[in-house]
């Protein structure tokens, strides 16, 4: 667990994340440990509602939760506002003060480990980075699980699916040196690079891939984020699995699927665009078999 | 109750050019068989094709052909947008372009309906 928050540091802060390898999140069941039930230090440290805060701002939250698993029930609580909560916040308020059997994930708190996600309101958002004054103007809040994803218990979905796509999409690294080899050198500016650069962030958060249409209609269809993990790769001069990658993106339920809706793009909290990844694998499959380089 | 994730989400820009390029898409496919029988009428039976023409002189058929007219151009519009993200370099702006094509069709649209009253 410990290595795999170390990874998710690096994947996301620094550049070398494109020589990172194993970059399919670990399995399910360790995954379930991240719900550690960390002391909310925000909330703890977080000083409660002020006079000079706007009169009409509520000091209380009306906030739905789902309970349960596909079969089910909102159930509302009472939780306290406070100065620059978070949706997180609030749900971690939930289980710690109300009700200690209420189940969702986190683990940074810092929009950098991607398992926090849920819908929000009825969209789907990264609740450890989504304050509450911006979602919930009306102080009432709905939290349930992300959508197109199946239903673990309360706001926990089986992101299972959702990381096995990014394994079908050829999600990995496969390199093309052994570490005795030298380091190549990429120019920073060279087009590849940029285009790798400008996909390269995501946290695998699956807000994309509940906010898809063609997810929800196509149970095949790889998704946005997996798609946007392989336009990464094969922008990665130094990677070996180009062909297997195009053959594994270009078949059904891959790029192709897509109808350029741009839902994923308009919900990505890191701005990422999977619309314009997907575009450049519609592209790169179709020259590919135009060439001859991938069978039908 | 089973869990209906109510997807509020939908309804944005783009994902209602997406709803009106599938409805119009889907209205022009029912609609252009239509269009070709009426224009095999010219050749074969000019009388009924006469009877058609004055019965499309009614103000409602009108404005439903003025719906067509719109629907044609805004699927065409939209149409080329997306076949220009798909093929070309990525080009911001897209919630604009999308709000530009429906406003070109519905002032096309406009014009015909002024036209033919
Ligand atoms: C005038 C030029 C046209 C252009 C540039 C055009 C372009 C397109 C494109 C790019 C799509 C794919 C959209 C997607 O991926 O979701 C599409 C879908 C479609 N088109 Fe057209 N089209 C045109 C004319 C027509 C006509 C005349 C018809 C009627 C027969 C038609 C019927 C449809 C239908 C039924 C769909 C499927 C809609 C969907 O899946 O959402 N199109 N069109
Ligand atoms: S652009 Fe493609 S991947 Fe993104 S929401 Fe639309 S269909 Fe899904
Ligand atoms: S592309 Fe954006 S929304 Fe999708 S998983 Fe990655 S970070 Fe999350
Ligand atoms: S808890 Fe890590 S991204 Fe939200």
């Amino acid at each position: 667990m410990l290595l795999w928050r170390i990874r998710t540091l690096n994947w996301n802060a620094c550049l070398w994340q494109l020589s990172m390898d194993a970059r399919v999140k670990p399995a399910h069941d360790e995954w379930n440990s991240a719900w550690a039930r960390v002391d909310c230090a925000q909330i703890a440290a977080s000083k409660p509602l002020t006079e000079n805060r706007m009169p009409e701002a509520p000091t209380e939250l009306s906030v739905s939760l789902w309970r349960g698993g596909v079969e089910g029930r909102y159930e509302t609580y009472r939780v306290p506002r406070r100065d620059s909560q978070t949706v997180l916040d609030v749900v971690t308020y939930v289980q710690r003060h109300i009700d200690p059997t209420l189940s969702y994930r986190f683990a940074c708190r810092v929009g950098m480990c991607g398992s926090c996600a849920m819908t929000v309101n009825g969209r789907p958002r990264w609740t450890c980075r989504t304050h509450v004054a911006k979602v919930a103007g009306s102080g009432r809040l709905e939290i349930g699980p992300l959508a197109n994803l199946p239903v673990i218990k309360d706001l926990a979905t089986d992101m299972a699916p959702f990381f096995e796509k990014w394994r079908e999409a050829k999600g990995a690294f496969a390199p093309s040196r052994t570490r005795a080899d030298a380091i190549p050198r990429i120019r920073p500016d060279s087009p590849a690079r940029l285009a790798a650069d400008a996909a390269v962030e995501c946290i695998n958060c699956g807000v994309c891939y509940a906010a898809c249409d063609t997810v929800r209609w196509n149970a095949a269809y790889l998704g946005p984020a997996a798609l946007n993990r392989a336009w990464t790769l094969i922008n990665d001069e130094r990677d070996a699995g180009n062909v297997a990658r195009l053959q594994a993106v270009a078949a059904t339920g891959g790029c192709h699927a897509c109808h350029s809706h741009q839902s994923c793009q308009e919900h990505c909290p890191l701005s990422l665009n999977p619309t314009a990844s997907i575009a450049g694998l519609k592209r790169r499959t179709a020259l590919a078999y135009l060439k001859g380089e991938l069978k039908p | 109750m089973t869990i209906a994730r109510h997807i509020k989400h939908r309804g944005g820009t783009l994902w209602l050019a997406a709803l009106v390029h599938r409805l119009s898409g889907l209205a022009l496919a029912i609609f252009l068989p239509l269009h070709f029988l009426v224009l095999a009428l010219a050749l074969h039976r000019a009388a009924q094709l006469d009877a058609f023409l004055r019965w499309t002189d009614q103000p409602l058929v009108k404005l439903a052909e003025a719906l067509l007219v719109f629907l044609l151009i805004v699927h065409l519009l939209g149409g080329v947008r997306v076949l220009v993200i798909e093929n070309f370099d990525w080009r911001d702006g897209q919630k604009r372009l999308a709000t530009l094509a429906a406003t070109v069709s519905a002032i096309v649209a406009f014009i015909f309906l002024v036209r033919v009253f």
